[in-house]
């Protein structure tokens, strides 16, 4: 890090005028189309003041909606959370065949479209689907039921931990574990006590932005709901519709919850890079002892 | 298990991960997907060819691609802009900006989609000002180019952004030396560097755009054969309950973005091969 900075001095010079040009595109092209929209959602989530917005976030509609979105998110975050960690020690702990595609397989659910996401699971589960008539004669709803929700949202955000762990554990390295294991402790307390506290920011921040993604996801949840009010409206679902009610300030005032979730995730995102830069300086004196 | 045979680790643990990460890969991915194929194989070579070259179908392919393709090199050009100004510069606001960046990311693509229509709208705030110039964007084949780029942004500045934080200043300073001046610097020695991350984030781009729905649909209006994506006919085709018409036109989406990330998978591991080498 504090190498860049001393090399940033002796770089090149670009011309002043370069330099005026550049950063004034690159700041008109970010404030359209990422700081205009961002004020868009509170401007007019605000717009007829506190009293409505808060009479529209307590809307029953809206409670109701809260609810699902947060039943299918934690769910979502839960299995993906544990699947993530399983996969992320496998890949960075051992050699096997197979290990290039598993990686590959966990990319998937990031290239494939949201609504052929949920267009599978009307083709599984639902009521002409495969398992269609297994769940129906049992009394189980799926598709255009909460379950149905679960499952899209799981799978669209099945990749996020492990993609956000993978990369961290392998570049940790494994020295720590394997002294703790050659000195007999558990897999398991090798895990809690050793892995864990390495990679706890990078772990919440998988699971923060697999949050994230869970309570936004629009897509392939929209093709398995069914959009039933009150029933099976997740947040996204229940801001389209108010939309499309015209009832704008409405959906900008549910679309500021998930808004607000959005900024969490890019903060814990930051505190992040910061407390892994700060990690690399504290071993800066140690690397620069080894080396001479 | 498979007969797989892992080498020596003296780690624990590898039975339990391997079999929770397996079985759910299994139901989680591999059913799901397995169904889609079987439902392909379910129809009819005549019946997929009809749909998939019925004159709405193949518009809303050409409007999916032709917006994909603009979205990402937008995002191309002002990606690497961007990485750029956020590498090198200092500025007023510079750690804010770069932490924005990731916001579409993060962002659900519904709310994306309300914001963006309503700013670019005619009595938007950017919209205003387009319409005086006589652009109209929303419901046009501008909104979905907007949409998309706005969602792709983070895919590009975040795949050239590490590339050029790892640049080798003393490269730079020895072409300087020799006498380049700035253009052959730039095009020489920067450019060759910059071109496959910048490539893969054009990809990845591409990919995420051919896909996306919930943003779209806000802005496009959604009028067949002129701001109808593919993605949507597929949802329409499942409300009018025609399920081969679904299947044939997402599997044809399906087969290109696995083409797309089969080549996204190939750079990233030529420019690996690539690296080692020099």
């Amino acid at each position: 890090m504090s190498q860049h900075k001393t090399h940033k001095l002796n770089r090149p010079g670009e011309g002043k005028l370069t330099k005026f040009v550049l950063i004034s595109v690159a700041l008109v092209f970010l404030s359209v189309f990422l700081v205009l929209p961002l004020i868009t959602v509170f401007y007019q989530a605000f717009k007829f003041g506190i009293q409505p917005y808060l009479g529209y976030l307590s809307d029953p509609m809206t409670i109701s909606a809260i609810q699902i979105t947060l039943i299918s998110a934690t769910t979502a975050v839960i299995l993906n959370t544990i699947f993530g960690i399983a996969a992320a020690w496998l890949i960075s702990k051992f050699e096997f065949p197979g290990k290039k595609i598993i990686l590959t397989l966990i990319d998937l659910p990031l290239t494939i479209s949201p609504v052929i996401i949920g267009i599978i699971f009307v083709f599984l589960v639902g009521v002409h689907g495969y398992w269609g008539e297994f769940f129906a004669s049992r009394g189980i709803k799926i598709i255009f039921a909460v379950p149905g929700i679960v499952l899209a949202t799981t799978f669209v955000t099945f990749s996020f931990v492990a993609r956000e762990l993978i990369p961290h554990m392998q570049g940790q390295g494994n020295e720590e574990e394997e002294a703790a294991i050659l000195l007999g402790a558990s897999g398991f307390k090798t895990f809690f006590l050793i892995t864990l506290p390495k990679i706890k920011w990078s772990l919440l921040y998988g699971i923060i932005l697999c949050n994230a993604r869970a309570c936004g996801e629009f897509g392939a949840v929209s093709v398995v709901s069914g959009h039933i009010r009150g029933l099976t409206n997740t947040l996204s679902l229940h801001i389209e519709i108010l939309y499309n009610e015209y009832n704008i300030v409405a959906a900008f005032a549910v679309a500021s919850i998930l808004t607000v979730l959005a900024l969490i995730t890019l903060i814990v995102k930051k505190l992040m890079e910061y407390s892994e830069s700060r990690d690399l300086e504290a071993l800066e004196p140690a690397i620069a002892e080894v080396k001479a | 298990m498979f007969g797989l045979k892992k080498s020596f680790s003296v780690h624990k643990g590898f039975g339990l991960t391997l079999g929770i990460t397996l079985f759910y890969l299994g139901l989680m991915l591999i059913i799901p997907l397995s169904t889609l194929f079987f439902k392909t194989f379910s129809l009819t070579w005549e019946s997929f060819w009809a749909t998939v070259t019925d004159e709405r179908v193949m518009k809303a392919y050409q409007v999916s691609f032709g917006t994909a393709f603009l979205a990402a090199g937008v995002n191309l050009i002002f990606g690497t802009l961007i990485a750029w100004v956020l590498v090198r510069y200092q500025f007023f606001g510079k750690r804010i900006l770069d932490a924005l960046i990731d916001f579409p990311f993060a962002l659900p693509t519904a709310v994306a989609g309300i914001c963006l229509t309503t700013l670019f709208a005619g009595s938007g705030w950017v919209g205003h000002y387009l319409e005086l110039a006589g652009i109209q964007v929303v419901f046009t084949q501008w909104g979905i180019v907007i949409a998309l780029i706005f969602i792709t942004l983070p895919f590009s500045v975040r795949s050239i952004q590490p590339v050029l934080e790892d640049l080798n200043p003393e490269v730079e300073e020895a072409a300087i030396s020799l006498g380049a001046n700035r253009w052959q610097l730039f095009s020489r020695i920067i450019v060759p560097e910059l071109l496959p991350a910048a490539f893969a984030g054009f990809t990845l781009s591409f990919a995420r755009a051919l896909g996306e729905y919930g943003s779209v649909v806000f802005i496009s209006g959604n009028l067949p054969f002129k701001t109808e994506i593919a993605p949507l006919l597929i949802v329409t085709k499942l409300e009018q309950y025609d399920y081969t018409g679904a299947t044939s036109i997402a599997v044809v989406l399906l087969i290109f973005s696995f083409i797309t990330l089969i080549i996204l998978n190939s750079l990233q591991s030529l420019n690996r091969t690539w690296k080692s080498r020099n």
